[in-house]
């Protein structure tokens, strides 16, 4: 795992995805990005983690085989309010993404997705900040 | 047309056979019922009446000329009584006598004369030169001397001419005389004569032997076998009036009606044709006949169009249920491969992403320095490269099965043909590129929505986007779509290359359960549901085809425009 940023406090990132082997490949780029990922593989680990750790954006696909993504989301909203949630969404299911940024998500993204789409996102809700960390 | 075909179904024309014949029973069979029971009835009373009248009116003729019978006797017998034979014996009173009597009852008595017991007229007075006359011969002197008064049947007599002979015998002193006067023939006649009911009611007098004692008239006499029948009967039976039918010899049916006179020497018969007699039964029976006919005529052709026009209707609402039932299914079909799809689609882009993904992070790994030098490392971009391209390429392919899958929604709603286009061309691409079919649009960017479901326009879509696949299988070709727009419609043109369909057949293709695939292959629905669905929508499709060229099916649909939308609102 390389840092090309080590100077400055890298995004900390939280995905949660209950498709490992995407989840797994994901945190790999991304570190070599900057970004430091940490794995939840449902809606429970997620909740788990974050009441123990701080995390810059989260990642949440919002269909998982535990618990919906949009009830994980309220979930997320209530502990830490202030953290932007990023959704994933199959195709064709924007009606539910829509609903979660009602619901205060940040912006969502449809699966399968391109990385630069997602580091652009991720970015976008890091905040300025951290936007040169990024580049 | 297409409902006469629908009719020629041997379930609909047996249905339609029974409908019509029921009908007609149950119609026809209480008017016949009717009908017959009320001429019957008719018949009856109305008979009783003619008859009844008939009897009346022969019974007052009989006390008619019983009446005059008696009153000429008493005529002759008083002057017999009252006067003496030197009184009678001198022509001269003689003549003064008849002279009152007929200024007294008309020239009803034409002579009198009295003659002895030898038949020897002694006086006369009258027309005729008969002074001397011998008698002693004459059937009516026979009978006048036996009995004291007496009236003769009507005869010739010594003068020719058709009268009879009222008589009365009287002992006076010198012998036995009898004081005749003869009864004027036509006068007597007249009182027979004067009935006359209708056309060939009349009536006449016969004696004991049957002899007529009336002229009757001469077209219809009864013949002597039946004045024989009436003769017996009428002794049979002392009734006064008695009243009967008989058949004579040409066929005719005549009633008769019968009164003895003369204590039974004499009968009065009244003779008229049934027919004539109940001519009134016979034109009800004419008039019932008419009705009947028309009336039956009417429950006839009733029962025919209502029966026809029943099945007609039973036959389209089988018809539009099958339709619908078939439309279920295939809605149903679409919607359950719309969600197999999708389930698909979605289960698919897992592995993709993690495939692609993986590639992006051998492709990271790559850009570190120990890689750098590789020979193959060219290769490697490239194969990896190839790699995102084909995930992005199994991307969009599971994007156009789930958009279309999205829109197994039979909701009205606002629907956006353009797009409905793109995505239905995408899912039959694929197909289409193996039969060497290539698809070209021709959309009209600003094309307002149209108010449908989206899974019925879908089916329409691509059941003729199928049908033209289908026919162009062999050939290639290619189908080219187009969209316009013209005042509040909704234009949209689908165009091929194939075969084109036969004259023939193009009149038919929108009727249900008509294919030329092969069995098995099609239900022949097709393009009936899509009929069905755009008529329903208030548009209308269209199809023109040149054999060898080419078929375009055009479906009009209304757009909804700015107007309409306000006029919806409001209305809602």
């Amino acid at each position: 795992m390389q840092d090309t940023h080590p100077s400055k406090m890298p995004i900390r990132l939280l995905l949660v995805d209950d498709e490992a082997g995407f989840a797994e490949v994901i945190k790999k780029r991304m570190a070599k990005r900057g970004v430091l990922v940490e794995i939840a593989g449902g809606g429970s680990e997620a909740i788990q983690l974050l009441r123990s750790n701080d995390f810059h954006v989260a990642i949440l696909d919002l269909k998982m085989e535990d618990m919906d993504g949009l009830e994980v989301l309220k979930i997320f909203k209530k502990m830490v309010p202030r953290m932007p949630v990023i959704m994933l969404t199959g195709h064709g299911s924007e009606a539910s993404a829509r609903e979660g940024i009602q619901l205060g998500a940040f912006d969502y993204l449809t699966k399968p997705c391109e990385l630069e789409d997602l580091l652009k996102k991720i970015s976008d809700a890091a905040g300025a900040d951290h936007k040169e960390d990024l580049k | 047309m297409k409902n006469n075909r629908l009719l020629q179904n041997p379930f609909y024309k047996s249905l339609m056979r029974n409908m019509f014949l029921t009908v007609i029973l149950v119609s026809i069979t209480p008017m016949i019922l009717v009908i017959i029971l009320l001429l019957s009835r008719f018949q009856t009373s109305y008979e009783e009446k003619v008859e009844a009248h008939l009897k009346e009116l022969v019974l007052k003729h009989k006390q008619n000329i019983d009446g005059f019978l008696k009153e000429r006797m008493n005529n002759i017998r008083y002057l017999s009584k009252v006067l003496n034979i030197e009184q009678l014996s001198d022509e001269q009173f003689l003549d003064e006598r008849l002279a009152i009597l007929q200024s007294e009852f008309g020239p009803v008595f034409v002579d009198m004369g009295i003659v002895n017991d030898k038949g020897k007229q002694v006086a006369y007075a009258g027309p005729f030169k008969l002074g001397e006359a011998d008698y002693h011969e004459a059937e009516w002197f026979k009978k006048a001397n036996t009995y004291p008064n007496f009236v003769s049947d009507v005869f010739l007599g010594l003068r020719g001419l058709p009268h009879f002979i009222v008589s009365a015998k009287k002992d006076f002193k010198g012998g036995e005389y009898i004081l005749r006067a003869t009864i004027d023939f036509v006068a007597f006649n007249n009182l027979v004569e004067n009935i006359r009911i209708g056309e060939t009611g009349f009536a006449f007098i016969v004696n004991h032997a049957g002899e007529f004692q009336t002229k009757p008239r001469a077209a219809s006499v009864p013949n002597r076998a039946i004045l024989d029948e009436l003769l017996l009967e009428g002794k049979k039976i002392p009734e006064k009036v008695k009243v009967s039918r008989k058949e004579d010899s040409s066929g005719r049916d005549h009633i008769y009606v019968t009164a003895s006179l003369k204590n039974d020497d004499w009968m009065l018969i009244y003779q008229q044709d049934t027919a004539d007699a109940f001519s009134i039964v016979r034109k009800a029976f004419q008039i019932a006949l008419l009705i009947f006919t028309i009336g039956s005529l009417g429950i006839v052709i009733m029962s025919y169009l209502i029966s026809h026009r029943t099945v007609k209707r039973i036959a389209r609402a089988d018809q539009e249920k099958e339709m619908m039932n078939q439309q279920v299914i295939e809605t149903g079909k679409l919607a359950s491969i719309g969600e197999l799809a999708a389930g698909i689609a979605h289960e698919i882009n897992n592995p993709v992403a993690i495939m692609v993904e993986e590639a992006g992070w051998i492709q990271d790994l790559l850009e570190e320095e120990e890689f750098k030098k590789s020979e193959n490392l060219d290769e490697l971009n490239r194969a990896l490269k190839q790699i995102g391209n084909q995930g992005r390429r199994c991307k969009e392919i599971t994007h156009k099965l789930l958009s279309f899958a999205r829109k197994t929604d039979s909701r009205t709603q606002e629907v956006d043909i353009n797009q409905l286009i793109r995505e239905i061309i995408g899912i039959s691409e694929q197909r289409a590129k193996y039969s060497k079919i290539v698809f070209q649009s021709d959309l009209y960017s600003g094309l307002p929505n149209v108010r449908a479901s989206q899974t019925e326009i879908q089916q329409i879509f691509l059941n003729i986007i199928n049908n033209a696949i289908d026919a162009m299988e062999k050939s290639g070709g290619s189908i080219t779509i187009s969209t316009r727009q013209s005042t509040d419609t909704v234009m949209i043109e689908f165009a091929d290359t194939g075969p084109g369909i036969p004259m023939a057949n193009l009149g038919r293709i929108f009727d249900p359960f008509f294919t030329t695939k092969p069995v098995g292959k099609g239900t022949g629905l097709g393009l009936s549901i899509c009929y069905g669905i755009v008529k329903k929508l208030g548009g209308d499709i269209q199809v023109k085809s040149v054999v060898g060229f080419g078929t375009t099916f055009q479906i009009l649909l209304p757009a909804i425009t700015t107007q309409n939308e306000t006029m919806n609102i409001n209305n809602g």
